[in-house]
């Protein structure tokens, strides 16, 4: 208790200095380990499950290097970091689904203007239009735009799409830099800390939910998208996020029960997300997105991000509601 | 650096934000071996596709065929395509004493690679049409270079016809094995044979 004590009586900035270099710290023991054990020969299978791993490894590190840059560069560096993230997840699902011709002036519209004009407001701290600018304001324009292009073929469902697409990579990702912006005011310049707190404790929730969606072999809810998710899983996910957001209450503005709670509504929403995507992979027809060689070739960005795109709002809006901000 | 290789890097960095530009090197590995590269035709972004999809140190010396009479109409059509691109300019026009082909001759001889479209136009059906048979003279001239088949994937949505801007989706190049004209070989029968190279790169679940 102590220790914590003498963490809560440093700076914010100290506070998240010193996160960072733990997480780095770790960060690099494991790879060091990695590449220390991957010197020996081993076994083929091994090795294929070692690639994955490496694969998986590479990914946190540049998730843990880009909320470093965030916070480095501050609000105008977070908002076009995020901003960057949301073009290239915006891409990777405009490529995925089938857009016809006359989908093209939504889809400028999209990612020239609603994009932007998004960044701009979280930039600028409009939380009230912020909120509503996806949700009202595009939600009415794109079929408009798309309308005027004259091709009634598939209308709704080629609006569905575009509207759901920005919806995810655009509305949902640009809550994280929101978070960061957020001012509590009894405790200045903890934004980045819940940006932290989020993404831990969805990627607790993801990683326990499947652990014990392998473990428990319960029965799937929908085995013809997921072969894994099943309810007692997600709740244990669930729980264990509430458990990491409740041990995390130290960095964020909440008292321990409101982390927890916190917690269970991110990492709830997180691994929900990772479900809903996962309905999207099969309906495209690809397995593991990131390897569409075929079309994309892309860096599998959109699995990535989901469960962040997911809980982010849920996130930002409960606290906003709940602290009134 | 030179003003033209600024407006190249740049080029080179807006085509891969838009489309990617994933060059993928199926049937040969990105060589600095001379080569003609033949592709599938669908947009105008064709070329600066196929060229940013080629490693850094292939593309000066990969040169686009330019109609002499649009690439030069305006000093900047001229400078972007002389200068940064090093188009080799063809001439629409037949005359009667000229082979058209002389500036691509010119130029495989001065050991430089080409990237070339052998249907002639743009082509918006997504199957290919017939290949011309400019292909066959310049394998039938250059035996040693090798003829390298391309499929541009995806591009005709990022502009499709009468748009100007374009919209950012992912593109891919595939690559295929290089081909050569056989001994006797007629000039149809191989230009059917490239364009089915063409066609078989095409990735099958679209």
């Amino acid at each position: 208790m102590n220790m914590l004590q003498a963490l809560r009586q440093l700076s914010p900035e100290q506070q998240v200095g010193l996160l960072f270099v733990l997480v780095f710290g770790g960060l690099l023991m494991v790879s060091v380990t990695a590449l220390l054990i991957s010197l020996q020969s081993k076994p083929p299978e091994w090795i294929e499950r070692h690639r994955l791993f490496k694969r998986d490894l590479r990914a946190v590190w540049v998730g843990a290097v880009t909320f470093w840059l965030a916070w480095v560069s501050g609000p105008l560096g977070a908002t076009l970091l995020f901003g960057a993230f949301s073009f290239l997840a915006l891409r990777e699902f405009i490529t995925l689904t089938h857009t016809r011709r006359s989908d093209h002036r939504s889809l400028i519209l999209a990612f020239f203007v609603v994009l932007p004009v998004q960044y701009l407001l979280v930039g600028n701290r409009h939380f009230d239009l912020f909120t509503v600018f996806i949700p009202v304001y595009v939600f009415l324009a794109i079929p408009v735009i798309s309308a005027l292009a004259g091709d009634p073929e598939r209308f709704l469902e080629r609006n569905a799409k575009i509207q759901w697409g920005i919806t995810v990579c655009v509305y949902g990702l640009s809550h994280a830099p929101a978070l960061l912006l957020l001012n509590f005011p009894s405790a200045p310049g903890r934004g980045a800390f819940l940006v932290f707190f989020l993404v831990i404790v969805a990627a607790v929730a993801q990683i326990v939910q499947e652990a014990f969606s392998r473990w428990l072999r319960s029965r799937p809810v929908a085995r013809a998208i997921s072969r894994s998710f099943s309810v007692r899983a997600w709740i244990l996910g669930a729980l264990s996020g509430a458990a990491a957001g409740g041990l995390l209450f130290w960095i964020t503005p909440f008292k321990p029960a409101q982390a927890l709670a916190m917690g269970l509504l991110a990492g709830g929403a997180g691994t929900l997300g990772e479900f809903v995507m996962k309905a999207l992979k099969k309906d495209a027809g690809v397995a593991y997105w990131g390897n569409r060689a075929a079309v994309t070739g892309a860096v599998g960005l959109l699995d990535r991000v989901a469960p962040l795109a997911f809980a982010a709002p849920v996130f930002f809006h409960s606290a906003r509601w709940y602290f009134k901000l | 650096m030179s003003r033209a290789d600024l407006m190249g890097a740049l080029l080179a960095f807006v085509a891969r934000l838009i489309t990617g530009a994933q060059g993928h090197w199926k049937g040969c590995p990105p060589e600095a071996l001379q080569r003609i590269y033949f592709a599938n035709h669908q947009s105008h972004l064709d070329w600066v596709l196929i060229w940013a999809a080629l490693p850094g140190e292939l593309r000066a010396r990969t040169r686009p065929i330019a109609a002499r009479d649009y690439w030069t109409a305006s000093p900047f059509k001229h400078w972007l395509t002389r200068e940064v691109f090093n188009a080799v300019y063809v001439s629409r026009q037949r005359t009667d004493d000229q082979d058209p082909l002389e500036p691509l001759i010119h130029a495989l001889q001065a050991g430089d690679s080409l990237v070339i479209f052998p249907e002639g136009t743009r082509n918006q059906t997504g199957v290919p049409q017939a290949f011309k048979s400019g292909l066959f003279h310049l394998a039938e001239a250059f035996p040693q270079v090798q003829l390298v088949p391309a499929w541009i994937d995806n591009v005709q949505r990022v502009m499709p016809k009468g748009e100007v801007v374009p919209v950012p989706i992912l593109c891919t190049v595939t690559f295929g094995a290089p081909l050569s004209l056989q001994d006797g070989e007629d000039k149809r029968d191989f230009l059917d044979r490239a364009r089915d190279a063409v066609v078989a790169l095409r990735p099958t679940a679209a």
